[in-house]
């Protein structure tokens, strides 16, 4: 969703970028960029909050608050003396520490999902590029084709048919997305093979798994980061949205968007609190994936230099 | 040119026809059933629900009478679920709603979307840019499922402006909400795209020469520094069509406008083999259809592609 | 103001017309005022698979049903019977009943309503050409021939029903069954138009071509949007029909159908959002409603080879049941006047006699303690943990019960995975018993104490827990050919209390809002039936 067509094009057509000196060029350039540096901020911020937070919440994620049971609107409000501190949600159960599990849960498969997916369409877009002629186009007429498929459509029936995991949640969201990365790795890798460290490669008789894995891969990595940052936010959205049609996670695991839906139900019941919290981690969590990710893009940009 | 275009269909053709094995081949696979009841059903019943459905004949049988039924009579069969129905009937009745409201929140995406991101791009970095950019970001993280309900909370409950769902053949003030729910996120989107393009054009050496000749800006901008600057936008409504027609769940659900996006879940979910089939199929064809319309658009707009 | 939004230019023209007969007069039992709109709207969950009465197998379906066609017999307010298309009927033996159809029941296309309608349908709903998936109701129905039929090994004709003339039905039951008139009632039973349905096929429920019997006919229809009903002007009783107009609006999202309801949108929703009960009462207890449902909400156990070993032990059923702090679930989680069930039955079943169950009478306490004890016992408990699987449907509110009970297990040492399905899945996983508990309900198909307890019955095919005790199905077959079969049927629930067959929760309500407008609906109708055909809107005053 975010990880458009128009990035991928763009990164696809982009010079490769080169050199480890560049690198340190990057850094001070994203360093510079204020927008970036909140959202990395916010992003360290919301990560030290999903891993130091079951150390500090006095309840746990499951456990009811049985005093607050049946009288959420009231006793179930965020509190310091209760112990709730974002308050409960609609069973007397700890939001604080349900927020906390779920950006758990919702940071592992937006990592997760990118990183399944940068792997596999790197390693597809690599070997297209650099194999070239009849092996790319047959290759990219397959992503071609691949892409014409509505794959929400196809996420759905696999989870209904194989049932509910973590697993398949991966699987599902991980073969939505690779798609443009092999685009755009293949991109890159059709310029990288011209040039005279590959050519030599080649000439000494490296066989070409290795060329692909010790030459072409690492000079990808630029791009990828960026789209990988880019991606993250867009597989954070599709499990809210799988959650939302009640395929998500099992209780008592919960997600953002779970949590979410679930606050959002509640809109109306003067219980608030229920939708900000993970709503607020969403949303910080979004914008600042949004705000490194184009940090990053133009820290990284050759046209800027 | 045309043929490309012919092209481009031909392969459509065996896509199309992997997509209906595959999904049939899902469908197999799934537990359950599209007549389990909450009281069993007893096995005399269910052998003859199976016979009239065809589901006792082998699978290869099973699929080449869908394949045929669809080329020859352009029949998708029964409904397994709605009996009264066939799937023919509810995707006629479902989709014509689907693209009026999906057709508005287009025009309203690419139309908003787009004025905001040259808006914004032309007056880089003042607070005019600052806003349109945060506004766009926040529009696009707040999910349509979290919006739709506000919406209705406002209009419909506190205001009494508007109703808060139903279709009834499609008048304005139904169509409202809707749209704004589906539009949101793909307006902010296109108000990204096309913001962080036309910065780019407009640092470009012609657009450069141009305001260096002494051209008024809205000038340049109409008439050199547009047209580049909105490929990027073409190319992102490929996958903004594909998104909207996946968030159409989320309005058909909230709401109950009627339309096929009801389907692509509550099918699934209740076996209905025949209208799953039937979305499927429409599915596959309107994004092939689609992305070869833009395409086309690209190359049309882009004088240096050719086909 | 809003309600205008809904009105379409056509409607507000046919109320016009049809209302001013009623308007400024007043209803003629009551003495109420009506007002000049006499039109009911409410809400559906989901849209209806179909409204052909053979074919119809849920509730919204059902509800539809009701106000379209007219069975033999129908229900007053209280769920009484009441004569429908039938004036008389009677039966020697309770086996050979014979109805008397009243000689003034028409179609809305002007034909008269005969025997020969209903002897069509029911042969119709055995048929396995039909393939109603409510087949086995004809053979519940203990009409005789039936099994055979749906089976396919006898022709539909052989079906034990037959018209003697135009106005008598004969119908024949292979076992005698007092409540049979009761059964009548139902959907599945209610008659078709043979012509109009060899003429359009499956289509013929479709508001042009549809033919029916009831008090109202099928105007106009949106899949998963609405439906619009006109009163029939047919109808044997139209006289006293007042509502001239019934919209029904699918909204599948139960917060959205609330606000829509208190912006004014219809007149009427049920299955509230889970928990909003209390707030809704206490803003507007004229609106908010909560009746007796036959209905029971329950877990069911495992007891087959494929279930954990220790659920085979009737101490750790037992020590589970009394984990089980039914009153935090009816007070707490529902919050909607659900009462707390120890027995299967439904305690408002007509004629039905609550045994003497000991445990309901406990504390919670008491029964805490005895549920530690009766775990150690069985060797299970703290020291020696248990995990058992527990599977619901999606829902908020199964979500809810299933998380707290699991909560409430946990003292006994008992960990609980819990596992959602959607509902077909689920029907499967649960009818192969890949389950170790499941949740679980069953509402009456008839308001008598067997529509429950046949249920576990070691042959019944919903028996999906696989309880098997000769003792239960030695009492149950006794009780059909008892005079009266209540002791019987307290004595069963008292065996099923101290095996504890399943795992009694709660008894259903049934909560809706209602616009106080609208007046004369049934609320003591257990089994959630209501006839438009009865209700009407009152003015302001």
């Amino acid at each position: 969703m975010i990880a458009t067509k128009s990035v991928a094009d763009e990164l696809a057509a982009a010079a490769p970028i080169k050199g480890r000196s560049l690198w340190a060029d990057a850094r001070a350039r994203f360093f510079r960029n204020k927008a970036a540096v909140a959202g990395l901020i916010a992003l360290v911020c919301v990560m030290l909050f999903a891993l130091i937070g079951p150390f500090i919440s006095p309840w746990n994620n499951e456990d009811i608050d049985w005093n607050v049971l049946g009288n959420v609107a009231e006793a179930g409000r965020p509190s310091l003396e209760t112990g709730h501190w974002f308050g409960t949600d609609a069973l007397g159960r700890d939001l604080f520490a349900r927020t906390v599990q779920g950006t758990q849960i919702s940071l592992m498969v937006g990592i997760v999902g990118a990183l399944i997916s940068v792997i596999v369409g790197t390693l597809y877009g690599a070997v297209a590029g650099y194999f070239g002629g009849r092996i790319d186009a047959i290759m990219m007429r397959t992503v071609d084709v691949l892409m014409s498929i509505p794959y929400m459509f196809v996420l759905i029936l696999l989870l209904v048919v194989f049932g509910r995991s973590m697993l398949m949640l991966f699987i599902g969201i991980g073969l939505v997305s690779w798609l443009d990365m092999a685009r755009i790795a293949r991109g890159q890798t059709l310029s990288l093979r011209s040039k005279e460290y590959v050519e030599a490669a080649i000439a000494t008789g490296v066989r070409p798994f290795t060329i692909i894995l010790r030459h072409i891969v690492p000079n990808l990595l630029g791009v990828v980061i960026v789209y990988a940052t880019l991606l993250v936010p867009s597989m954070i959205i599709y499990e809210s949205f799988i959650s939302f049609l009640g395929l998500g996670v099992q209780e008592p695991l919960t997600s953002w968007g779970a949590l979410i839906n679930a606050g959002a139900a509640e809109m109306n019941k003067s219980t608030l609190w229920m939708l900000a919290w993970p709503l607020f981690f969403f949303v910080i969590t979004l914008f600042g994936f949004f705000f490194v990710g184009d940090g990053l893009r133009d820290a990284l940009d050759p046209k800027d230099r | 040119m045309l043929v490309f275009i012919i092209k481009r269909l031909l392969v459509a053709i065996p896509v199309l026809l992997i997509l209906v094995v595959g999904t049939f081949i899902l469908m197999y696979t799934a537990p359950g059933s599209p007549f389990a009841t909450e009281r069993g059903i007893p096995p005399a019943v269910l052998a003859n629900l199976e016979a009239q459905y065809g589901l006792d004949q082998p699978f290869v049988v099973q699929i080449w009478r869908y394949i045929t039924g669809i080329v020859t009579e352009f029949d998708f069969g029964p409904s397994f679920i709605y009996r009264d129905q066939n799937v023919n009937d509810l995707i006629g009745q479902g989709f014509p709603v689907t693209l009026t409201y999906g057709f508005w929140s287009f025009v309203v995406a690419v139309i908003i979307g787009g004025a905001l991101g040259i808006l914004a791009a032309v007056k880089h970095n003042t607070w005019l840019d600052y806003l349109a950019v945060g506004i766009s970001i926040g529009a696009q993280v707040l999910p349509n499922f979290v919006l739709a309900p506000i919406l209705v909370l406002v209009f419909t409950l506190w205001l009494g402006w508007l109703p808060g769902g139903g279709w009834q053949g499609g008048q304005w003030q139904y169509i409202i909400l809707p749209v704004i729910a589906l539009s949101t996120s793909f307006m902010a989107s296109i108000a990204r795209i096309s913001r962080a393009s036309m910065l780019e054009v407009l640092t470009s050496n012609f657009i450069r020469t141009a305001r260096a000749k002494g051209l008024p800006m809205h000038r340049v901008i109409f008439r050199h520094a547009l047209k580049p600057a909105l490929l990027p936008v073409i190319s992102y409504l490929g996958p903004a069509f594909v998104g909207m027609i996946t968030g159409s769940v989320v309005i058909d659900i909230y709401f109950s406008t009627g339309g096929i996006g009801q389907f692509f879940v509550a099918s699934a979910l209740n076996r209905d083999y025949g209208v799953m089939m039937g979305i499927t199929v429409l599915l596959g064809t309107l994004t092939i259809l689609f992305n070869l319309l833009v395409d086309i658009l690209y190359a049309w707009i882009d004088p240096k592609i050719r086909y | 103001m809003t309600q205008f939004y809904i009105l379409t230019a056509s409607t507000v023209l046919t109320m016009a017309l049809s209302t001013a007969a009623w308007s400024q007069e007043t209803h003629p039992v009551t003495g109420d005022k009506l007002a000049e709109d006499q039109t009911f709207s409410y809400r559906l969950l989901d849209q209806f698979p179909s409204i052909d009465p053979q074919l119809v197998e849920e509730v919204e379906g059902g509800h539809v049903s009701r106000q379209l066609y007219e069975g033999l017999l129908t229900q007053n307010a209280d769920g009484t019977l009441r004569p429908g298309v039938a004036e008389e009927w009677s039966s020697e033996d309770n086996k050979t009943w014979i109805f008397k159809l009243r000689p003034d029941a028409k179609w809305s296309n002007g034909d008269p309503v005969t025997a020969h309608d209903f002897v069509f349908a029911w042969r119709r709903a055995a048929d396995p050409a039909t393939a109603s998936e409510y087949a086995w109701y004809v053979e519940l129905a203990k009409i005789e021939k039936a099994a055979s039929v749906i089976a396919g090994e006898l022709e539909p004709e052989e079906l034990g029903v037959r018209a003697i003339d135009d106005q008598t039905l004969e119908v024949t039951l292979g076992q005698p069954l007092p409540y049979f008139p009761q059964m009548t009632v139902h959907y599945t039973f209610m008659p078709t138009h043979q012509p109009t349905v060899e003429a359009h096929g499956a289509n013929w429920t479709n508001p042009r071509n549809i033919v029916s019997n009831g008090a109202y006919t099928l105007e106009e229809m949106a899949v998963n949007e609405f439906f619009r009903l006109k009163k029939n002007p047919e109808y044997w009783g139209a006289d006293d029909v007042i509502i001239t107009e019934v919209t029904g609006y699918v909204i599948n999202d139960v917060n959205q159908a609330l606000n829509r309801f208190q912006a004014g949108e219809f007149d009427m929703m049920d299955e509230l959002p889970a928990g909003s009960y209390p707030r809704l009462e206490a803003e507007a207890p004229d609106v908010a409603h909560s009746v007796p449902r036959l209905c029971s909400y329950y877990y069911t156990v495992n007891q087959s080879e494929s279930g954990h070993e220790a659920l085979k032990d009737p101490r750790v059923r037992t020590a589970l049941s009394y984990a089980i702090n039914r009153s935090v679930i009816t007070d707490q989680v529902l919050q909607a006047g659900q009462a707390p069930a120890y027995s299967f039955t439904h305690w408002a079943t007509a004629g039905f006699e609550l045994p003497d169950i000991e445990y309901a009478n406990w504390s919670q306490e008491e029964r805490m303690a005895r549920a530690m004890e009766l775990m150690v016992e069985a060797g299970y408990g703290p020291d020696n943990p248990l995990e058992l699987d527990l599977i619901y449907n999606t829902s908020e509110n199964h979500r809810q019960i299933a998380t707290v009970i699991s909560q409430m297990w946990r003292p006994l040492g008992v960990t609980t995975v819990l596992s959602n399905y959607e509902w077909q899945s689920y029907l499967d996983i649960r009818g192969n018993q890949n389950f170790d508990i499941a949740r679980s309900a069953w509402c009456g198909d008839y308001n008598e104490a067997s529509t429950f307890l046949d249920l576990l019955t070691s042959n019944n095919d919903n028996n999906d827990g696989k309880y098997n005790n000769p003792e239960v199905d030695r009492l149950m077959e006794e009780s059909l050919t008892q005079a009266d079969p209540q002791p019987t049927y307290t004595q069963v629930e008292k065996i099923l209390a101290e095996d504890m067959a399943i795992l009694p929760i709660y008894h259903y309500t049934q909560n809706f809002v209602l616009d106080p407008s609208i007046r004369n609906w049934p609320m003591e109708n257990v089994e959630n039936n209501w006839y438009v055909r009865d209700i009407y809107r009152a003015a302001a005053e």
